[in-house]
């Protein structure tokens, strides 16, 4: 037990969604007789929810800088339907539509962020009058019609990777990238394992690494496996590219930038943070513009899946996006949680809602059962931060147990002090 | 000392060899504390001397079992578990901070969790008509339907002490009343409390303003150092101002200072005129034209009372991070420097460390590393990257040479003692390299041993040639520390001495009256 924690807990804590989520991939797989991990069902599942995930990945900054964004969904639906407007009615390539949709999602971002940071109006309200505001812009604009969208746009959506050749019988993109995936994870693990060493970290011993290395590199290539043998002319699915490509792109703004540096700090101790130099307005402003970017995107990633925009799309994506970001371990009130984590915890609704439809459980069971799953999930997150841990991700770690060492006197001490901030308990002289 | 009790006034409440300890630190030890029926009995002590803590244990915040010895109020040992329990006795405690609900109105404040009603439906023609009985008691003249944020801090104090007469109050704790009051609502309040006198209502008032302790008291208990010190009375004693300040400071200067020869240098940072007006209250001044001087290697001190506006000065000169910059100017190296933010204020080669470490100084959340550069993180950063090796280095340089007590840098800030807070907070603005440090209380909530550390640092920061501004509200720490000393009393500054001419009881005179105000203002100390 002792050395699967190792290998699975240190400084990466996500692995413990993780295992959460292969259980729950295995408990579906064995019980839908094996319906879960076929090509068809996996590509379906990465299809029908890479969207919600390219907005995970946009709500976990919002609420790590401690605002929530309730008009995502709309946001999605009013671009989606300018974007395949402009395309049909102004004939406007493909390209362009997709760049237009981001300059819109841009704008909108920029309006929402405004009130925000600079009138300083709770995001909760902002984006709610956001919410009935561009839903209603979506009806208007597109007089509640249906528009489609044309073939080459489509590829965002429910495109696949073109088949080179005839390697007996495997995609030969996904297989590439399959293999570029792990050389990348062995070559940051090994990395981030020097940097650790040199920057006094404790440095686990070299089996566990490479165990973990091992476990996750047989995870990928099963499923390139998965996806590259597939029916022909399917592979890894386009819209899976573009959330891996945002994934890494937002991994590194978060861990390895001073923007992102700075939303942990906003939303750790705004007040901290503006001492400290911190423009935090700006860094307000830029964190709900950016969630409006992905959302036209996921908006358009949609609209191209399902070959047309219409006036209900992106109903109840909000919650969707907001309960992946909390099942992946962000804190209520902000300064904690990580893309991956949310992600992951993304996933784990996808898996929950794909595997009990193949189990043929009604809409009303799987929406009770996601409700509780959340409910639990941020229960744990809630309880561990009273018990001064950090969120499920560590509470999955460390089982129900409290390992936690006993509160040192000094911290008791330091209890008094706030109770009584005028007079810190006899600060003594 | 103690005035013998001639009278044969009975005693209202007597508390017992009051000792209250908090783990490492005790913040009350035996302290007694005789209060007379009918009386106003003043509570004097310094910051930190152990009121509030005292105040505490008497309304039940610190419940009984939570402190040794007895508290016998109207003849019974009493054991209060909660507030509500020694509100039920007729002891209430009106707090520094006024516990109103500012959106509601005057007469639903009056009643709030105290309403007259039966089956739980509020009789309100009941309550107006006990609300305007109640406010002609205490002589306010409003609607009792005028939502509590529209009057002023002073009448809102009237409307606690209306709250607490209908709850028939018989004994009335006010915890700086005055502190946040002008002139003449301060004198209003001081009136109805002899009112109240009058009325047989005893009141216990804990004041730093010492010429209205003298003014209403009879008597008086000073707590220095969580010990009840003296009681006197004011009459029978012959006490004035002079005295109780005696009372108040009155103990020996230890040796608790690094040695330090201050080599300083010209004037570096200079403030003129500095006014700012109160963020909410419109026509209240925070700051009422400050001027000032920090001279290389100085290592400065300002001194004051609790809401004196140190802190609002320091925070407003730091980017006007508080309160609306009204007028002034700011040299530094002679040239005049216009700092309207902190990112700005960072860059003129300014810092300021803030006395609430806990909401304004970290972000829990972070390790010491994170904190240690995150007021500078450009100076580690390639392109758009930071360099987290650079972080290590930097920050584990700053744990070796400040101490900091963690097994690595990699450790959460929340798990540290105060004082291992206290230097990565300072780790993390000698980073940003600056030439002028404000330390606002740079060791509360610290322990001795690390208090010598901190002093240290600090006369190591001016041996460097920067500047220093320390803001503390120990005497003795001031005096110990600083080259020169200014003081500030509501908002304004009311002198400066040098180090050799400085006493505590010079500077609790300062820091008490604004009588003195202006003359001093023009001291010898004062450089060229």
């Amino acid at each position: 037990m002792k050395a699967l924690k190792r290998i699975f807990g240190g400084d990466t804590r996500q692995f413990g969604m993780i295992i959460a989520l292969v259980a729950l991939v295995l408990f579906f797989q064995l019980f839908t007789g094996g319906k879960v991990l076929t090509p068809t069902n996996m590509i379906n599942l990465f299809n029908g929810n890479s969207y919600i995930l390219v907005l995970a990945i946009g709500m976990v900054l919002v609420i790590i800088a401690g605002h929530i964004d309730l008009s995502v969904g709309s946001v999605a639906a009013a671009v989606g339907i300018v974007v395949a407007i402009a395309m049909r009615d102004w004939g406007i390539p493909w390209y362009l539509g997709i760049l237009l949709g981001l300059v819109l999602g841009a704008v909108i971002g920029a309006w929402q962020g405004f009130w925000v940071a600079y009138v300083g109006i709770p995001a909760f309200i902002v984006t709610l009058a956001g919410m009935l505001l561009f839903r209603g812009a979506n009806q208007f604009v597109g007089k509640s019609l249906t528009v489609p969208v044309p073939e080459e746009f489509r590829v965002m959506g429910a495109g696949f990777l073109p088949e080179i050749g005839d390697f007996a019988r495997y995609n030969a993109p996904t297989v590439i990238l399959g293999f570029l995936l792990i050389a990348a994870v062995v070559f940051l693990e090994f990395r981030n394992r020097r940097i650790e060493a040199r920057t006094g970290a404790t440095v686990d011993p070299l089996w566990v690494p490479v165990t973990r290395l091992v476990l996750l590199a047989g995870a990928v290539l099963y499923v390139t496996w998965l996806f590259s043998t597939g029916r022909y002319g399917t592979s890894f699915p386009v819209s899976g590219l573009i959330l891996v490509g945002l994934v890494a792109v937002y991994v590194f703004i978060t861990s390895k930038t001073i923007l992102g540096r700075h939303v942990y700090a906003v939303g750790g101790n705004r007040h901290a943070a503006e001492l400290s130099g911190v423009q935090s307005k700006k860094v307000n402003f830029l964190v709900m513009m950016n969630m409006s970017i992905l959302a036209a995107l996921a908006g358009m990633m949609f609209v191209a899946r399902s070959t047309s925009s219409g006036p209900a799309d992106g109903v109840g994506w909000e919650l969707d996006a907001i309960a992946a970001v909390f099942i992946g371990g962000a804190a209520v009130s902000g300064g904690v949680g990580t893309v991956i984590g949310s992600i992951v915890g993304g996933l784990v609704m996808a898996v929950l809602n794909n595997g009990l439809q193949l189990l043929s459980v009604g809409a009303d069971m799987q929406s009770i059962i996601k409700g509780l799953v959340l409910l639990i999930a941020v229960a744990i997150d809630v309880y561990n931060k009273s018990q001064g841990r950090r969120s499920i991700i560590g509470m999955l770690m460390n089982g129900l147990r409290s390992n936690q060492p006993p509160t040192p006197e000094k911290e008791i001490a330091k209890t008094s002090e706030v109770i009584t901030p005028a007079e810190p308990a006899g600060t003594s002289k | 000392m103690t005035s013998q009790n001639t009278q044969s006034d009975p005693v209202i409440l007597e508390m017992r060899s009051i000792t209250k300890e908090f783990p490492g630190v005790k913040a009350l030890s035996e302290v007694s504390l005789r209060v007379k029926a009918g009386e106003i009995h003043a509570i004097c002590g310094e910051n930190g001397a152990g009121k509030s803590t005292l105040m505490k244990v008497l309304s039940g915040v610190y419940p009984f079992g939570s402190y040794d010895g007895d508290i016998v109020y109207q003849n019974e040992v009493q054991q209060f578990k909660d507030i509500r329990a020694s509100e039920a006795a007729g002891i209430v405690i009106i707090h520094q901070e006024l516990a109103l609900i500012p959106e509601l109105s005057i007469m639903e404040n009056i009643f709030l969790g105290n309403e007259p009603a039966r089956r739980g439906v509020i009789n309100w023609g009941e309550a107006r008509k006990r609300s305007i009985e109640l406010l002609a008691r205490v002589g306010l003249r409003e609607d009792p339907d005028t939502p509590v944020k529209e009057i002023g801090v002073g009448k809102q104090q009237l409307v606690e002490i209306a709250k607490a007469l209908n709850k028939s109050v018989k004994l009335l704790i006010l915890d700086e009343p005055t502190a946040a009051l002008n002139e003449s609502d301060s004198q209003h309040l001081l009136d109805l409390m002899l009112g109240l006198k009058a009325k047989g209502i005893t009141s216990i008032i804990i004041s730093h303003k010492l010429n209205e302790i003298e003014q209403i008291a009879d008597e008086i208990t000073i707590i220095r150092d969580g010990k009840s010190v003296e009681t006197l009375n004011i009459v029978a004693d012959g006490v004035d101002e002079d005295r109780i300040i005696k009372g108040m400071v009155g103990r020996s200067l230890e040796s608790r200072f690094p040695e330090h020869t201050p080599e300083i240098g010209e004037v570096l940072f200079e403030v003129r005129n500095w006014t700012v007006g109160h963020p909410q209250v419109a026509d209240r001044l925070v700051c009422k034209n400050s001027s000032f001087t920090v001279r290389r290697g100085e290592i400065v001190g300002f001194a004051g009372l609790m809401g004196a506006g140190r802190t609002e000065l320091a925070r407003s000169l730091f980017g006007r991070s508080y309160g609306n910059f009204i007028s002034g100017q700011v040299f530094k190296n002679g040239q005049e420097i216009h700092i309207r933010n902190v990112p700005q204020a960072i860059k003129a080669g300014l810092a300021y460390v803030t006395e609430d470490r806990k909401s304004l100084g970290l972000n829990l959340l972070d390790d010491i590393k994170t904190t240690t550069v995150s007021a500078n993180l450009k100076a580690i950063t390639k392109g758009l990257v930071v360099d987290k090796r650079k972080e290590f280095t930097v920050a584990e340089g700053y744990r070796k040479s400040l101490r900091t007590k963690a097994p690595t840098v990699n450790e959460g800030v929340s798990k540290l003692s105060g004082g291992n807070q206290q230097k990565v907070v300072l780790a993390k603005w000698m980073f940003t390299g600056p030439d002028l440090l404000i330390l606002d209380e740079p060791t509360r909530g610290i322990d001795v041993g690390a208090k010598y550390e901190i002093y240290g640092i600090i006369q190591q920061l001016a041996q460097q040639g920067k500047g220093v501004i320390v803001i503390s509200s120990e005497l003795p720490e001031l005096l110990g520390l600083s080259d020169r000393i200014y003081t500030i009393f509501e908002g304004a500054i009311t002198g400066v001495l040098d180090k050799d001419q400085a006493t505590q009881e010079s500077l609790m005179r300062l820091m008490t009256s604004a009588t003195r105000a202006g003359n001093n203002a023009a001291p010898t100390a004062q450089p060229a």
